[in-house]
């Protein structure tokens, strides 16, 4: 059921491993939060796009995990199998950017249903999947064959989800002044958590170095470009660069996340194996 | 209060296998880019298609239900309007 520790097995050995987690918890818990939406949607057809959205995510989630399960069976002879990974870890063990465990309301909501904003949502999803756009097309040239194909198929996704995002950043931020005012504290609440992204720990370092993985550094120029053009279109300022960092990378989450995984694993927890 | 709701959209979708684009529904979207962005959303799920078309509904004129005998019950008995009706001679019959 649960994936056991890798801890003791030296970092060469483990980073691909560790790298391809990250990209499925990424996954996974956006996955989650874009799901949030559904039937809650402002409009049918934007309800429906989430959804959409949400369901690619959590497919790539899937192909990553089950990448995972044969890293690590290769490692300690034992795979384990996606939902092992999806429902068995607790939140120590999640290496997803903070950024994705947000709930969809600004920084000084309470907890998660509280004021839903889809500004937030936009915004995030746009500064994801701008990000993902540029690490899923170098990562097809990932040394790991399986994540290169995997990247491969996650491209034109995360195209869309750009587009979509992009399109939806473009509207409201150039919009009417209420709906201007909600973007613009959306993309200064959530800029400060892309530092993270943006600074590669021994982990990334070493799969970088393997050649499985790719730093975000190197695409961080590619990245502004894409931000910035969206936001002038979109009349948007871009708020200082702070020194702020989140640590959701390292396991150490924010406050949601414990609410965020106590609704995601809760059915799984109550009826261990139950299948559907 | 007045509602301003967006403007509809008719969608219409070419499978891959298909020549025409099939009228599938319709959806609101304030503008062009985004009724195509959100019929891909909505109608093509499903592998539906290759191709989208969206119109706006309000550029669609429709031919009225309640004239539909008067516009094409006349063409019931004028049957030598197809050519299955006529008989070729041998030597032409080949067309």
């Amino acid at each position: 059921m649960r994936p056991a520790s890798t801890d003791r097995f030296p970092l060469a050995r483990t980073a691909a491993l560790q790298y391809v987690l990250r990209l499925a918890d990424n996954a996974l818990i956006l996955g989650q939060r874009n799901a949030e939406w559904c039937g809650h949607g402002p409009v049918l057809e934007e309800d429906i796009a989430l959804a959409n959205i949400s369901l690619d995510l959590i497919g790539q989630a899937r192909l990553l995990y089950s990448r995972a399960g044969a890293l690590e069976g290769e490692l300690t002879g034992q795979a384990p199998q996606e939902d092992d990974y999806a429902y068995w870890r607790d939140e120590r063990e999640f290496r997803n950017w903070t950024l994705l465990e947000l709930p969809h309301s600004g920084p000084l909501a309470g907890p998660a249903r509280t004021g839903r904003d889809y500004a937030v949502t936009i915004a995030r999803n746009f500064l994801y999947s701008a990000l993902m756009v540029e690490l899923w097309t170098r990562l097809q040239a990932s040394s790991d064959a399986g994540l290169a194909a995997i990247a491969a198929k996650s491209l034109n996704e995360a195209r869309y989800h750009l587009h979509h995002a992009g399109g939806w950043m473009v509207r409201l931020g150039d919009g009417t002044e209420l709906s201007h005012q909600r973007m613009q504290r959306a993309v200064d609440h959530l800029l400060p958590y892309m530092n993270e992204c943006f600074e590669a720990d021994a982990v990334e370092q070493e799969a970088a170095a393997q050649g499985v993985g790719v730093l975000a550094a190197d695409v961080r120029a590619a990245w502004d470009a894409t931000v910035d053009a969206t936001l002038a279109e979109a009349t948007l300022q871009r708020p200082a660069p702070t020194g702020f960092r989140s640590t959701g990378k390292h396991g150490v989450h924010s406050e949601h996340m414990s609410y965020l995984l106590g609704e995601m694993q809760g059915l799984a927890r109550a009826y261990p194996g139950a299948s559907w | 209060m007045q509602r301003k709701e967006w403007p509809l959209w008719e969608v219409f979708v070419r499978s891959k296998q298909g020549l025409e684009h099939k009228h599938c529904g319709s959806l609101h979207a304030a503008d062009a880019q985004q009724a195509l962005h959100m019929a891909r959303d909505v109608y093509t799920r499903r592998q539906e298609g290759v191709s989208i078309w969206v119109v706006p509904s309000a550029a669609i004129t429709a031919s009225a239900p309640e004239e539909k005998h008067e516009l094409f019950d006349p063409m019931a008995d004028k049957i030598y309007r197809h050519p299955t009706f006529y008989q070729l001679p041998d030597e032409v019959n080949h067309m």
